[in-house]
């Protein structure tokens, strides 16, 4: 059996992330470029918005070992394989149940979702908005192409109403969701929509999603060309950003209950939604402290790993305290979380 | 390597076997739970949810089983020793992640205290109908492995062996207690910390340049690498290849999902556990496994009253099964019998092992109370025949 295991190619360590002296792409160094090129169409959006959540990453100085990706399944699901960091491509729809337990039990890790419309909000759509009522420390990005792309072209929970897909050939008249409400009713503490036209503003978005705490909700609209755009012949790739360039507004602050997108009508963008509300973790460390006092001992922000004492009998009841609470020790990848024993 | 003391409740307690459950679980090093609350299993995390503040461990109660499952398992990557737990409705929700963990090689326990199925069945009563979904219930090849406890100390001792197992062989673990054991109430012995054995995770040592996430040890169990220490690593519930890539070729299925499946497999006699009774001269050896092997000694003594031979295999791990021992036993012997709360899981694995040497009886029990033992010995009685 170890010869069947042998049978592997030889597998190619991935390069390192310093620039080399070729000219290269900016990002180039925080994607896996040893699987590049990406599955993506030409004229598709999702690789737009993966160049600006990489630019906002950047900018924002974040640490990037201490960064997640959890992606579903779909097109979009496929982000957390390009991007070089702890990246987990989970089950459809179950990105967000993922990341909670990535986030719970590694409190300082910054989380990020990174799925498609079907995937978060038509399977997953249970999850999404449950850790929204929670004010689960997570940012969710969805990129909206209205369809199901993956699977080729089928209804979504998000396609307008008339418009044409695999399984409403003569036009859907299933109501979609208009997710900027669904997220603020939910109870998302930051929300926002754009269009993968809108790259600067888009960015400058993910910058805010990045620093933001709670559950941080950013809506990208963007377009599949091969398959909703064809089977609603609304044209190619031009076409469809010319498209959003002339029907999309900003409108910040606008209310959500009016953001609902209707086929081929203006496509309403902007930031809905941002404020500041304890987050899960906050209400559960201020409560517990609050009827259990000094008893409380908080997942300690680098993890709750146990490993077990090897020696010294004594450190056994010497649990983090609240000295490492909420404070997340900056760079501090300590091997064996609170034990530090391997 | 020792237990953490902060999770061991030492002593001598007067405890159910959820409770125990629960109790093995934070001595295991157990910090992270995710449940939704269902019927025989809900006091394992009613425990949990009350001690873990004390602990730093962290319990949330998720909005469906699948949550659950999903959540465990990103947790687990955290290097977090993760359980979730629940009956067969859940387990059944639970199903599609618990495939997600065994191709993502994740550590993890998966507690099932069954109930009478199939659907809703019977919530509050016993079934041991869920053992063969325990091994195949996800779709597509892998293997998993189950235990069985039959009392409240088992329930206790035995989830540590299923942290234990998860951590060395990286794969989920279905710790499959039954309601009877979950609502038992018997005496349960915790030992000092520096007493229970505990089975850290293999952590990589190799610095991130030169880690692959995918490539197996000997005993074909790859080591970790925890999300957040610099690894940027990639996994996925997709065919992968040693780096965790996707790799959509017959090739790489062939090399991944063998070892997925040989880990368990060839190392199955390490993992194996069962115990033996009397099966030296036997005509009659009778497999049985939790609450139905209590019940069975009743029905043991009045067999071998009446002059038969009886022998006894309890299975204590389900899964693998102890197919070796059972091919031996079946060239000495003239029948197995099977008694359990289902209308026949368990005992065709020993009619399969068996090969047509000894028949395999099944005394079956469709679920909501347990064996009348004398149904168990007009089954010893015919099979000595």
């Amino acid at each position: 059996m170890s010869k069947a295991v042998k049978q592997t190619a030889p597998p190619v360590a991935p390069p390192e992330p310093e620039l080399p002296a070729e000219p290269q792409h900016p990002v180039t160094p925080y994607l896996r470029m040893d699987r590049i090129p990406h599955i993506w169409c030409p004229t598709c959006g999702i690789g737009t918005v993966v160049r600006c959540f990489v630019d906002a990453l950047v900018q924002s100085k974040v640490d990037l070992d201490k960064t997640a990706i959890c992606s579903g399944i779909g097109c979009t699901g496929r982000v957390a394989g390009y991007l070089k960091l702890d990246a987990f491509h989970s089950t459809h729809g179950r990105p967000i149940p993922f990341a909670t337990g990535l986030k719970m039990a590694r409190p300082e890790l910054l989380v990020t979702v990174f799925s498609g419309d079907g995937d978060l909000v038509g399977i997953g759509g249970n999850h999404f908005i449950h850790a929204a009522r929670r004010n689960m420390d997570i940012l969710v990005v969805l990129v909206n192409n209205f369809i199901y792309g993956m699977t080729g072209g089928q209804n979504a929970p998000t396609t307008p109403l008339t418009a044409k897909s695999s399984t409403m050939p003569f036009g859907n008249y299933e109501r979609p969701f208009n997710l900027p409400h669904l997220a603020e009713s939910c109870g998302a503490t930051y929300v926002a929509r754009w269009t993968s036209l809108h790259v600067r503003r888009l960015t400058k978005s993910f910058r805010e999603g990045i620093k933001r705490k709670g559950f941080r909700f950013i809506e990208v609209v963007a377009p599949c060309s091969t398959l909703y755009a064809r089977l609603n012949k609304l044209g190619d790739g031009f076409n469809l950003m010319q498209f959003y360039h002339d029907t999309a507004v900003v409108m910040n602050g606008a209310d959500t209950r009016e953001a609902a997108i209707d086929f081929q009508q203006r496509i309403i963008c902007g930031k809905f939604v941002d404020e500041e509300r304890p987050t899960f973790i906050d209400m559960m460390h201020e409560h517990y402290e609050k009827v259990l006092g000094d008893r409380y001992v908080p997942t300690p922000p680098e993890g709750g790993m146990i490993q077990g004492l090897e020696d010294e009998p004594s450190r056994a009841t010497e649990q983090p305290k609240k000295a490492s609470k909420r404070k997340p020790s900056k760079g501090a990848a300590v091997k064996g979380g609170d034990d530090g024993a391997k | 390597m020792r237990a953490n003391a902060a999770g061991v409740l030492t002593g001598e307690h007067y405890l159910d076997g959820d409770y125990a459950c629960g109790e093995g679980a934070m001595a295991a090093g157990c910090r992270f739970v995710a449940g939704y609350p269902i019927t025989p299993s809900t006091e394992v995390v009613e425990r949990i949810a009350k001690r873990f503040p004390l602990m730093g461990g962290t319990f949330i109660q998720m909005e469906d089983e699948l949550a659950s499952m999903a959540a465990i398992i990103g947790a687990s990557w955290t290097g977090t020793k993760s359980m979730t737990v629940t009956s067969g409705p859940g387990f059944s929700l639970m199903m599609e992640n618990i495939g997600l963990a065994a191709m993502m090689e994740t550590p993890c326990v998966v507690v099932n205290v069954q109930r009478g199925g199939p659907s809703t069945g019977l919530p509050t009563m016993v079934g041991q109908a869920d053992m063969m979904q325990a091994r195949w219930g996800s779709h597509g090849d892998y293997e998993i492995i189950a235990l069985s406890p039959q009392s409240p100390q088992e329930a206790f001792d035995m989830t540590i062996d299923a942290f234990n197992l998860s951590e060395l062989y990286r794969v989920p673990v279905m710790f499959m207690m039954d309601e009877c054991v979950g609502h038992m109430t018997e005496k349960v012995v915790i030992p000092k910390p520096e007493d229970i054995e505990m089975v850290p995770r293999k952590l990589t040592d190799k610095p991130p340049a030169e880690f692959l996430p995918y490539v197996p040890d000997e005993n074909l169990v790859p080591e970790f690498a925890r999300a957040g220490d610099g690894y940027r690593f990639h996994t996925t519930g997709l065919t992968h290849d040693e780096r965790g890539y996707p790799v959509m070729s017959v090739d790489c299925q062939r090399v991944s999902i063998t070892r997925l499946v040989d880990k368990i497999r060839l190392n199955a006699d390490k993992i194996v556990r069962f115990d033996e009774e009397q099966t030296d001269g036997a005509d009659v050896v009778l497999v049985t496994y939790g609450i139905t092997a209590r019940v069975a000694r009743r029905a043991i003594d009045l067999a071998r009253r009446k002059g038969v031979k009886v022998g006894v295999i309890r299975l204590i791990v389900a899964w693998p099964f102890p197919e070796k021992r059972i091919r031996e036993l079946a060239g000495k012997i003239k029948a197995f019998v099977v008694p359990e709360i289902n209308y026949g899981q368990m005992v065709l694995e020993v009619e399969r092992c068996a090969e047509g040497k000894a028949s395999a009886i099944l005394v079956p029990h469709m679920g909501g109370g347990v064996h009348n033992p004398m149904d168990i010995v007009n089954a010893i009685m015919e099979a000595a025949k």
